[in-house]
Protein backbone atom coordinates (compact mmCIF):
# COMPACT_ATOMS: atom_id res chain seq x y z
CA UNK A 1 0.00 0.00 0.00
CA UNK A 2 2.77 2.40 0.96
CA UNK A 3 4.58 1.75 -2.30
CA UNK A 4 1.39 2.37 -4.25
CA UNK A 5 0.82 5.69 -2.49
CA UNK A 6 4.35 6.81 -3.36
CA UNK A 7 3.86 5.76 -6.97
CA UNK A 8 0.54 7.58 -7.18
CA UNK A 9 2.23 10.75 -6.02
CA UNK A 10 5.03 10.20 -8.52
CA UNK A 11 2.45 9.79 -11.27
CA UNK A 12 0.38 12.80 -10.22
CA UNK A 13 1.21 14.49 -13.52
CA UNK A 14 -0.49 11.56 -15.24
CA UNK A 15 -3.66 12.37 -13.30
CA UNK A 16 -3.29 15.90 -14.66
CA UNK A 17 -2.97 14.66 -18.23
CA UNK A 18 -5.97 12.36 -17.86
CA UNK A 19 -8.06 15.21 -16.46
CA UNK A 20 -6.99 17.40 -19.35
CA UNK A 21 -7.99 14.71 -21.79
CA UNK A 22 -11.45 14.37 -20.26
CA UNK A 23 -12.01 18.09 -20.29
CA UNK A 24 -10.85 18.38 -23.89
CA UNK A 25 -13.06 15.58 -25.07
CA UNK A 26 -16.14 16.46 -23.07
CA UNK A 27 -17.27 19.25 -25.32
CA UNK A 28 -15.23 18.58 -28.42
CA UNK A 29 -17.36 18.88 -31.52
CA UNK A 30 -20.06 20.83 -29.71
CA UNK A 31 -20.83 24.35 -30.75
CA UNK A 32 -21.28 25.87 -27.31
CA UNK A 33 -18.47 23.91 -25.67
CA UNK A 34 -17.79 24.66 -22.03
CA UNK A 35 -20.79 26.95 -22.02
CA UNK A 36 -22.83 23.76 -21.63
CA UNK A 37 -21.48 23.25 -18.12
CA UNK A 38 -23.27 26.43 -17.23
CA UNK A 39 -26.29 26.11 -19.45
CA UNK A 40 -27.13 22.54 -18.59
CA UNK A 41 -27.71 23.05 -14.85
CA UNK A 42 -29.73 26.20 -15.52
CA UNK A 43 -31.97 24.38 -17.97
CA UNK A 44 -32.38 21.41 -15.62
CA UNK A 45 -33.22 23.73 -12.79
CA UNK A 46 -35.84 25.49 -14.90
CA UNK A 47 -37.50 22.22 -15.84
CA UNK A 48 -37.59 21.05 -12.24
CA UNK A 49 -38.82 24.42 -11.09
CA UNK A 50 -41.72 24.33 -13.52
CA UNK A 51 -42.59 20.75 -12.60
CA UNK A 52 -42.44 21.30 -8.89
CA UNK A 53 -44.17 24.66 -8.84
CA UNK A 54 -47.22 23.39 -10.66
CA UNK A 55 -47.51 19.78 -9.68
CA UNK A 56 -46.14 19.40 -6.21
CA UNK A 57 -45.69 22.53 -4.27
CA UNK A 58 -43.23 22.90 -1.50
CA UNK A 59 -43.03 25.90 0.68
CA UNK A 60 -39.36 26.75 0.21
CA UNK A 61 -37.78 30.15 0.26
CA UNK A 62 -35.89 30.90 -2.96
CA UNK A 63 -36.79 27.59 -4.59
CA UNK A 64 -34.60 28.04 -7.70
CA UNK A 65 -31.46 28.42 -5.62
CA UNK A 66 -32.53 25.59 -3.32
CA UNK A 67 -32.90 23.36 -6.35
CA UNK A 68 -29.71 24.25 -8.14
CA UNK A 69 -27.58 23.86 -5.00
CA UNK A 70 -28.83 20.34 -4.37
CA UNK A 71 -28.76 19.43 -8.00
CA UNK A 72 -25.20 20.60 -8.62
CA UNK A 73 -23.86 18.54 -5.76
CA UNK A 74 -25.89 15.45 -6.44
CA UNK A 75 -25.19 15.48 -10.17
CA UNK A 76 -21.48 15.73 -9.54
CA UNK A 77 -21.59 12.76 -7.21
CA UNK A 78 -23.68 10.75 -9.60
CA UNK A 79 -21.69 11.52 -12.72
CA UNK A 80 -18.22 11.28 -11.25
CA UNK A 81 -18.80 7.95 -9.52
CA UNK A 82 -20.47 6.53 -12.59
CA UNK A 83 -17.62 7.55 -14.85
CA UNK A 84 -15.05 6.34 -12.32
CA UNK A 85 -16.81 2.97 -12.15
CA UNK A 86 -15.92 2.21 -15.78
CA UNK A 87 -12.45 3.73 -15.66
CA UNK A 88 -10.46 0.58 -14.91
CA UNK A 89 -12.41 -1.60 -17.33
CA UNK A 90 -12.07 1.01 -20.08
CA UNK A 91 -8.33 1.27 -19.62
CA UNK A 92 -7.90 -2.49 -19.50
CA UNK A 93 -5.65 -2.75 -22.53
CA UNK A 94 -3.32 -0.18 -21.10
CA UNK A 95 -3.21 -1.65 -17.61
CA UNK A 96 -2.15 -4.95 -19.12
CA UNK A 97 0.80 -3.41 -20.91
CA UNK A 98 2.29 -0.62 -18.89
CA UNK A 99 2.79 -0.22 -15.20
CA UNK A 100 0.85 2.72 -13.82
CA UNK A 101 -0.65 2.98 -10.34
CA UNK A 102 -4.17 1.96 -11.36
CA UNK A 103 -5.94 4.24 -8.89
CA UNK A 104 -5.07 7.22 -11.10
CA UNK A 105 -7.90 6.23 -13.44
CA UNK A 106 -10.88 6.53 -11.06
CA UNK A 107 -9.29 9.49 -9.30
CA UNK A 108 -8.74 11.35 -12.58
CA UNK A 109 -12.37 10.77 -13.57
CA UNK A 110 -13.61 12.21 -10.30
CA UNK A 111 -11.27 15.18 -10.64
CA UNK A 112 -12.28 16.00 -14.19
CA UNK A 113 -15.94 15.93 -13.18
CA UNK A 114 -15.06 18.11 -10.23
CA UNK A 115 -13.59 20.66 -12.60
CA UNK A 116 -16.73 20.77 -14.70
CA UNK A 117 -18.77 21.08 -11.54
CA UNK A 118 -16.65 24.04 -10.53
CA UNK A 119 -17.58 25.60 -13.86
CA UNK A 120 -21.25 25.04 -13.25
CA UNK A 121 -20.93 26.94 -9.98
CA UNK A 122 -21.15 29.98 -12.21
CA UNK A 123 -24.74 28.89 -12.86
CA UNK A 124 -25.35 28.89 -9.11
CA UNK A 125 -23.90 32.38 -8.94
CA UNK A 126 -26.17 33.55 -11.75
CA UNK A 127 -29.21 32.24 -9.89
CA UNK A 128 -28.01 34.01 -6.74
CA UNK A 129 -27.71 37.30 -8.58
CA UNK A 130 -31.07 36.89 -10.25
CA UNK A 131 -32.88 36.04 -7.05
CA UNK A 132 -31.08 38.87 -5.27
CA UNK A 133 -29.57 36.92 -2.48
CA UNK A 134 -27.84 39.14 0.00
CA UNK A 135 -24.09 38.69 0.21
CA UNK A 136 -22.67 37.26 3.43
CA UNK A 137 -19.04 36.62 4.19
CA UNK A 138 -19.94 33.09 5.28
CA UNK A 139 -20.62 32.35 1.60
CA UNK A 140 -16.88 32.38 1.00
CA UNK A 141 -16.76 29.03 2.80
CA UNK A 142 -18.65 27.44 -0.11
CA UNK A 143 -15.64 25.38 -1.19
CA UNK A 144 -15.31 23.47 2.09
CA UNK A 145 -18.33 21.18 1.61
CA UNK A 146 -17.24 20.71 -1.99
CA UNK A 147 -13.83 19.47 -0.87
CA UNK A 148 -15.54 16.95 1.42
CA UNK A 149 -17.63 15.89 -1.54
CA UNK A 150 -14.53 15.40 -3.66
CA UNK A 151 -13.05 12.99 -1.13
CA UNK A 152 -16.33 11.16 -0.71
CA UNK A 153 -16.73 10.69 -4.47
CA UNK A 154 -13.07 9.70 -4.82
CA UNK A 155 -13.45 6.91 -2.27
CA UNK A 156 -16.70 5.72 -3.79
CA UNK A 157 -15.18 5.86 -7.28
CA UNK A 158 -12.26 3.67 -6.27
CA UNK A 159 -14.53 1.05 -4.73
CA UNK A 160 -16.86 0.97 -7.73
CA UNK A 161 -14.09 0.84 -10.32
CA UNK A 162 -12.47 -2.09 -8.55
CA UNK A 163 -15.71 -4.00 -8.11
CA UNK A 164 -16.77 -3.45 -11.71
CA UNK A 165 -13.66 -5.25 -12.92
CA UNK A 166 -14.74 -8.48 -11.31
CA UNK A 167 -18.47 -8.14 -11.31
CA UNK A 168 -20.19 -6.47 -14.21
CA UNK A 169 -23.41 -6.58 -12.19
CA UNK A 170 -22.19 -3.70 -10.11
CA UNK A 171 -22.74 -1.32 -13.01
CA UNK A 172 -26.39 -2.31 -13.25
CA UNK A 173 -26.97 -2.29 -9.53
CA UNK A 174 -25.36 1.08 -9.11
CA UNK A 175 -27.76 2.85 -11.42
CA UNK A 176 -30.62 1.62 -9.26
CA UNK A 177 -28.72 2.63 -6.16
CA UNK A 178 -28.17 6.18 -7.39
CA UNK A 179 -31.85 6.49 -8.22
CA UNK A 180 -32.79 5.44 -4.71
CA UNK A 181 -30.18 7.81 -3.35
CA UNK A 182 -31.57 10.66 -5.41
CA UNK A 183 -35.05 10.23 -3.96
CA UNK A 184 -33.57 9.76 -0.51
CA UNK A 185 -31.78 13.08 -0.80
CA UNK A 186 -33.84 16.24 -0.38
CA UNK A 187 -32.91 17.86 -3.68
CA UNK A 188 -36.29 19.15 -4.79
CA UNK A 189 -38.22 18.69 -1.56
CA UNK A 190 -37.56 20.00 1.93
CA UNK A 191 -36.55 17.50 4.58
CA UNK A 192 -39.54 18.65 6.62
CA UNK A 193 -41.81 17.09 3.95
CA UNK A 194 -40.96 13.56 5.06
CA UNK A 195 -42.04 11.93 8.33
CA UNK A 196 -39.65 12.40 11.22
CA UNK A 197 -38.59 8.74 11.25
CA UNK A 198 -37.52 8.89 7.61
CA UNK A 199 -35.91 12.29 8.08
CA UNK A 200 -33.70 10.84 10.76
CA UNK A 201 -32.37 8.28 8.30
CA UNK A 202 -31.95 10.88 5.56
CA UNK A 203 -29.84 12.99 7.86
CA UNK A 204 -27.36 10.11 8.01
CA UNK A 205 -26.87 10.37 4.27
CA UNK A 206 -23.49 12.09 3.87
CA UNK A 207 -24.49 13.55 0.51
CA UNK A 208 -27.40 15.25 2.18
CA UNK A 209 -25.19 16.63 4.92
CA UNK A 210 -22.93 18.15 2.28
CA UNK A 211 -25.91 19.64 0.43
CA UNK A 212 -27.21 20.96 3.74
CA UNK A 213 -23.89 22.68 4.50
CA UNK A 214 -23.75 24.18 1.03
CA UNK A 215 -27.32 25.46 1.19
CA UNK A 216 -26.95 26.93 4.63
CA UNK A 217 -23.99 28.93 3.35
CA UNK A 218 -25.34 29.95 -0.04
CA UNK A 219 -29.06 30.37 0.62
CA UNK A 220 -29.20 31.75 4.07
CA UNK A 221 -25.69 32.99 4.66
CA UNK A 222 -25.61 31.04 7.90
CA UNK A 223 -22.68 29.11 9.24
CA UNK A 224 -23.94 25.61 10.05
CA UNK A 225 -23.39 24.00 13.44
CA UNK A 226 -20.12 22.22 14.17
CA UNK A 227 -21.82 18.82 14.27
CA UNK A 228 -22.77 18.94 10.61
CA UNK A 229 -19.24 19.96 9.59
CA UNK A 230 -17.70 17.17 11.60
CA UNK A 231 -20.14 14.60 10.27
CA UNK A 232 -19.48 15.60 6.65
CA UNK A 233 -15.71 15.70 7.13
CA UNK A 234 -15.66 12.39 9.01
CA UNK A 235 -17.80 10.45 6.55
CA UNK A 236 -15.91 11.84 3.56
CA UNK A 237 -12.47 11.04 4.88
CA UNK A 238 -13.66 7.63 6.07
CA UNK A 239 -15.09 6.90 2.64
CA UNK A 240 -11.83 7.90 0.98
CA UNK A 241 -9.76 5.78 3.35
CA UNK A 242 -12.01 2.75 2.98
CA UNK A 243 -11.99 3.24 -0.78
CA UNK A 244 -8.20 3.35 -0.90
CA UNK A 245 -7.80 0.25 1.26
CA UNK A 246 -10.39 -1.78 -0.64
CA UNK A 247 -8.96 -0.67 -3.96
CA UNK A 248 -5.51 -1.72 -2.88
CA UNK A 249 -6.79 -5.20 -2.07
CA UNK A 250 -8.60 -5.51 -5.40
CA UNK A 251 -6.01 -4.04 -7.76
CA UNK A 252 -3.68 -7.05 -7.66
CA UNK A 253 -6.31 -9.13 -9.38
CA UNK A 254 -7.26 -6.65 -12.09
CA UNK A 255 -4.80 -8.18 -14.50
CA UNK A 256 -6.65 -11.50 -14.39
CA UNK A 257 -10.03 -10.08 -15.32
CA UNK A 258 -9.47 -7.27 -17.76
CA UNK B 1 28.01 -7.31 -12.33
CA UNK B 2 25.55 -4.79 -13.51
CA UNK B 3 22.27 -6.62 -13.85
CA UNK B 4 19.25 -4.61 -14.91
CA UNK B 5 16.86 -7.53 -14.79
CA UNK B 6 17.08 -10.32 -12.26
CA UNK B 7 14.63 -13.18 -12.45
CA UNK B 8 15.00 -15.74 -9.71
CA UNK B 9 12.98 -18.92 -9.44
CA UNK B 10 9.92 -17.23 -10.77
CA UNK B 11 6.70 -19.19 -11.02
CA UNK B 12 3.40 -17.83 -12.19
CA UNK B 13 0.24 -19.75 -11.57
CA UNK B 14 -3.10 -18.69 -12.94
CA UNK B 15 -6.17 -19.73 -11.10
CA UNK B 16 -8.60 -20.86 -13.73
CA UNK B 17 -11.63 -19.91 -11.68
CA UNK B 18 -10.62 -16.32 -12.08
CA UNK B 19 -11.14 -16.54 -15.78
CA UNK B 20 -14.55 -18.07 -15.55
CA UNK B 21 -16.72 -16.42 -12.95
CA UNK B 22 -17.84 -13.21 -14.45
CA UNK B 23 -21.00 -12.26 -12.68
CA UNK B 24 -21.91 -11.83 -9.09
CA UNK B 25 -24.66 -14.40 -9.45
CA UNK B 26 -22.34 -17.05 -10.80
CA UNK B 27 -19.88 -16.30 -8.07
CA UNK B 28 -22.50 -16.58 -5.34
CA UNK B 29 -23.95 -19.76 -6.77
CA UNK B 30 -20.52 -21.32 -6.94
CA UNK B 31 -19.63 -20.07 -3.51
CA UNK B 32 -22.76 -21.57 -2.00
CA UNK B 33 -22.28 -24.85 -3.79
CA UNK B 34 -18.65 -24.79 -2.77
CA UNK B 35 -17.80 -25.23 -6.36
CA UNK B 36 -15.24 -22.51 -6.57
CA UNK B 37 -12.68 -24.73 -8.10
CA UNK B 38 -9.21 -23.46 -8.05
CA UNK B 39 -7.53 -25.46 -10.72
CA UNK B 40 -4.14 -23.96 -11.34
CA UNK B 41 -2.30 -23.44 -14.57
CA UNK B 42 1.37 -22.81 -14.42
CA UNK B 43 2.46 -20.33 -17.07
CA UNK B 44 6.00 -20.12 -15.74
CA UNK B 45 7.74 -22.52 -13.45
CA UNK B 46 10.98 -21.80 -11.70
CA UNK B 47 12.41 -19.58 -14.34
CA UNK B 48 15.70 -17.87 -13.57
CA UNK B 49 17.88 -15.59 -15.63
CA UNK B 50 19.47 -12.21 -15.42
CA UNK B 51 20.17 -9.59 -17.99
CA UNK B 52 23.08 -7.22 -17.85
CA UNK B 53 23.09 -3.61 -18.86
CA UNK B 54 23.57 -3.17 -22.58
CA UNK B 55 22.55 -6.70 -23.50
CA UNK B 56 20.13 -7.46 -26.30
CA UNK B 57 18.04 -10.45 -25.39
CA UNK B 58 15.27 -12.19 -27.28
CA UNK B 59 12.56 -14.33 -25.75
CA UNK B 60 11.49 -17.02 -28.17
CA UNK B 61 9.08 -19.90 -27.97
CA UNK B 62 5.77 -21.20 -29.25
CA UNK B 63 2.46 -19.57 -28.51
CA UNK B 64 1.58 -20.15 -24.88
CA UNK B 65 5.15 -20.76 -23.84
CA UNK B 66 5.08 -17.98 -21.25
CA UNK B 67 6.77 -15.16 -23.15
CA UNK B 68 4.01 -12.63 -22.63
CA UNK B 69 3.63 -13.56 -18.98
CA UNK B 70 7.35 -13.00 -18.54
CA UNK B 71 7.09 -9.59 -20.16
CA UNK B 72 4.17 -8.65 -17.93
CA UNK B 73 6.14 -9.62 -14.85
CA UNK B 74 9.09 -7.55 -15.99
CA UNK B 75 6.86 -4.61 -16.89
CA UNK B 76 5.43 -4.79 -13.38
CA UNK B 77 1.80 -5.15 -14.36
CA UNK B 78 1.66 -8.59 -12.77
CA UNK B 79 3.10 -10.02 -9.61
CA UNK B 80 4.76 -13.43 -9.61
CA UNK B 81 3.22 -16.21 -7.56
CA UNK B 82 6.66 -17.24 -6.40
CA UNK B 83 10.20 -16.06 -6.77
CA UNK B 84 11.54 -12.60 -7.28
CA UNK B 85 11.54 -10.25 -10.23
CA UNK B 86 13.91 -7.36 -9.87
CA UNK B 87 14.19 -4.60 -12.41
CA UNK B 88 16.65 -1.75 -12.02
CA UNK B 89 15.90 1.23 -14.16
CA UNK B 90 12.97 2.48 -16.15
CA UNK B 91 11.17 0.53 -18.83
CA UNK B 92 9.82 1.84 -22.10
CA UNK B 93 7.37 -0.74 -23.31
CA UNK B 94 6.64 -0.96 -26.97
CA UNK B 95 4.09 -3.61 -26.44
CA UNK B 96 1.38 -3.11 -29.03
CA UNK B 97 2.25 0.38 -29.98
CA UNK B 98 -0.38 2.94 -29.37
CA UNK B 99 -2.26 0.99 -26.70
CA UNK B 100 -2.29 4.18 -24.69
CA UNK B 101 -3.56 6.42 -27.47
CA UNK B 102 -6.94 8.02 -27.22
CA UNK B 103 -8.50 7.97 -30.68
CA UNK B 104 -10.33 11.24 -30.14
CA UNK B 105 -7.27 13.21 -29.17
CA UNK B 106 -4.94 14.64 -31.77
CA UNK B 107 -1.47 13.26 -32.31
CA UNK B 108 -0.02 16.18 -30.40
CA UNK B 109 -2.25 15.63 -27.37
CA UNK B 110 -1.53 11.92 -27.47
CA UNK B 111 2.22 12.50 -27.31
CA UNK B 112 1.79 14.19 -23.94
CA UNK B 113 -0.71 11.65 -22.66
CA UNK B 114 1.46 8.75 -23.74
CA UNK B 115 4.52 10.37 -22.24
CA UNK B 116 2.70 10.73 -18.94
CA UNK B 117 1.68 7.08 -19.07
CA UNK B 118 5.33 6.19 -19.42
CA UNK B 119 6.06 8.35 -16.41
CA UNK B 120 7.32 11.52 -18.05
CA UNK B 121 6.43 15.07 -17.27
CA UNK B 122 4.98 17.55 -19.69
CA UNK B 123 8.07 19.69 -19.84
CA UNK B 124 10.25 16.76 -20.72
CA UNK B 125 7.87 15.84 -23.52
CA UNK B 126 7.80 19.42 -24.72
CA UNK B 127 11.56 19.43 -25.09
CA UNK B 128 11.45 16.25 -27.14
CA UNK B 129 8.24 16.98 -29.00
CA UNK B 130 9.70 18.17 -32.27
CA UNK B 131 12.11 15.31 -32.67
CA UNK B 132 9.39 12.80 -31.79
CA UNK B 133 7.16 14.13 -34.53
CA UNK B 134 9.98 14.40 -37.01
CA UNK B 135 11.12 10.85 -36.36
CA UNK B 136 7.57 9.55 -36.80
CA UNK B 137 7.32 11.50 -40.06
CA UNK B 138 3.97 12.88 -39.01
CA UNK B 139 4.44 16.64 -39.20
CA UNK B 140 1.43 17.32 -41.45
CA UNK B 141 -0.92 15.16 -39.37
CA UNK B 142 0.08 15.95 -35.83
CA UNK B 143 -3.04 18.03 -35.12
CA UNK B 144 -5.44 15.48 -36.55
CA UNK B 145 -7.31 13.07 -34.24
CA UNK B 146 -5.53 9.75 -34.02
CA UNK B 147 -8.69 7.88 -35.07
CA UNK B 148 -7.99 8.93 -38.63
CA UNK B 149 -4.42 7.64 -38.57
CA UNK B 150 -3.49 4.47 -40.38
CA UNK B 151 -2.12 1.59 -38.31
CA UNK B 152 1.34 2.33 -39.68
CA UNK B 153 1.11 5.94 -38.55
CA UNK B 154 0.02 4.90 -35.06
CA UNK B 155 2.89 2.43 -34.84
CA UNK B 156 5.35 5.09 -35.96
CA UNK B 157 4.19 7.57 -33.38
CA UNK B 158 4.23 4.93 -30.66
CA UNK B 159 7.71 3.78 -31.54
CA UNK B 160 8.94 7.32 -31.75
CA UNK B 161 7.63 8.20 -28.28
CA UNK B 162 8.95 5.03 -26.71
CA UNK B 163 12.43 5.49 -28.12
CA UNK B 164 12.64 9.19 -27.34
CA UNK B 165 11.76 8.95 -23.69
CA UNK B 166 14.75 8.18 -21.61
CA UNK B 167 14.47 4.58 -20.51
CA UNK B 168 17.05 2.03 -19.47
CA UNK B 169 15.19 -0.95 -20.83
CA UNK B 170 13.34 -1.12 -24.09
CA UNK B 171 10.75 -3.87 -24.34
CA UNK B 172 9.68 -4.69 -27.88
CA UNK B 173 6.92 -7.19 -28.38
CA UNK B 174 6.21 -8.26 -31.92
CA UNK B 175 5.49 -4.78 -33.13
CA UNK B 176 7.69 -4.18 -36.07
CA UNK B 177 5.40 -6.10 -38.36
CA UNK B 178 3.47 -2.88 -38.84
CA UNK B 179 5.06 0.00 -40.63
CA UNK B 180 6.61 -0.22 -44.08
CA UNK B 181 10.04 -1.53 -44.96
CA UNK B 182 11.76 1.81 -44.64
CA UNK B 183 10.38 2.48 -41.23
CA UNK B 184 11.29 -1.00 -40.06
CA UNK B 185 14.86 -0.41 -41.12
CA UNK B 186 14.82 2.87 -39.29
CA UNK B 187 13.55 1.11 -36.17
CA UNK B 188 16.39 -1.40 -36.32
CA UNK B 189 18.93 1.35 -36.68
CA UNK B 190 17.45 3.15 -33.70
CA UNK B 191 17.51 0.03 -31.57
CA UNK B 192 21.10 -0.60 -32.56
CA UNK B 193 22.01 2.93 -31.61
CA UNK B 194 20.23 2.61 -28.28
CA UNK B 195 22.11 -0.58 -27.55
CA UNK B 196 25.31 1.26 -28.27
CA UNK B 197 24.29 3.89 -25.76
CA UNK B 198 24.10 1.30 -23.01
CA UNK B 199 20.38 0.65 -23.09
CA UNK B 200 19.09 -2.85 -22.68
CA UNK B 201 16.80 -4.46 -25.21
CA UNK B 202 14.28 -7.19 -24.54
CA UNK B 203 12.75 -8.46 -27.74
CA UNK B 204 9.92 -10.89 -28.28
CA UNK B 205 9.30 -12.23 -31.72
CA UNK B 206 8.42 -15.25 -33.78
CA UNK B 207 10.57 -13.99 -36.59
CA UNK B 208 13.79 -15.91 -36.01
CA UNK B 209 15.71 -13.95 -38.62
CA UNK B 210 14.87 -10.70 -36.85
CA UNK B 211 15.98 -12.21 -33.57
CA UNK B 212 19.32 -13.34 -34.99
CA UNK B 213 19.92 -9.96 -36.52
CA UNK B 214 19.02 -7.88 -33.50
CA UNK B 215 19.95 -9.90 -30.44
CA UNK B 216 23.17 -11.39 -29.18
CA UNK B 217 21.43 -13.65 -26.73
CA UNK B 218 18.22 -15.63 -26.80
CA UNK B 219 16.17 -17.37 -24.14
CA UNK B 220 13.91 -20.13 -25.36
CA UNK B 221 10.86 -20.81 -23.28
CA UNK B 222 8.60 -23.80 -23.58
CA UNK B 223 5.58 -24.42 -21.35
CA UNK B 224 6.99 -22.14 -18.74
CA UNK B 225 10.43 -23.70 -18.61
CA UNK B 226 13.70 -22.36 -19.92
CA UNK B 227 14.78 -24.77 -22.63
CA UNK B 228 17.95 -22.94 -23.60
CA UNK B 229 19.71 -19.70 -22.82
CA UNK B 230 22.75 -18.61 -24.80
CA UNK B 231 24.04 -17.00 -27.97
CA UNK B 232 21.08 -16.26 -30.17
CA UNK B 233 22.32 -18.13 -33.25
CA UNK B 234 22.72 -21.38 -31.32
CA UNK B 235 19.49 -21.11 -29.39
CA UNK B 236 17.53 -20.14 -32.48
CA UNK B 237 18.89 -23.09 -34.44
CA UNK B 238 18.05 -25.47 -31.62
CA UNK B 239 14.57 -24.00 -31.43
CA UNK B 240 14.02 -24.33 -35.17
CA UNK B 241 15.29 -27.91 -35.16
CA UNK B 242 13.00 -28.73 -32.28
CA UNK B 243 10.04 -27.14 -34.02
CA UNK B 244 10.72 -29.17 -37.13
CA UNK B 245 10.91 -32.34 -35.10
CA UNK B 246 7.60 -31.50 -33.46
CA UNK B 247 6.03 -30.98 -36.84
CA UNK B 248 7.17 -34.35 -38.06
CA UNK B 249 5.80 -36.22 -35.07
Amino acid sequence: MKHEVIMTIRYSHLIGELVKRDLRLKYRRSFLGYFWSLLNPLMMMTVMMVVFSYMFRFDIENYPLYLICGQTIFNFFNESTNKAMYSIVDNGILIKKVYVPTCVFPLAKVLSNFTTMALSLVAVLIVMVFTRVQFHFSMLLFFVPLIFLLFFAGGMGMILSGLAVKFQDVTHLYSVFTMVLMYATPIFYPIEAVPEGVARIIRLNPIYTIIYLFRELMLYGRIPAVGAWLYAAGTSLAMFAVGAVLFDRMRRNFIFYI
Amino acid sequence: MDNVIDIQNVSMRFIMEQERTNTLKEYMVKLVRRKLRFSGFEALSRVSFSIERGESVALIGKNGSGKSTMLKLIAGVMEATEGSVRVRGSIAPLIELGAGFDPDLTGRENVYLNGALLGHRRRYMQENFDSIVEYAELEPFIDVPVRSYSSGMIARLGFSIATHVQADILVVDEVLAVGDYNFQQKCYRTMDRMLGAGRTLLFVSHDINQVKKLCRRAIWLNRGHVMADGPSAEVCDAYLAWMKEQEEN
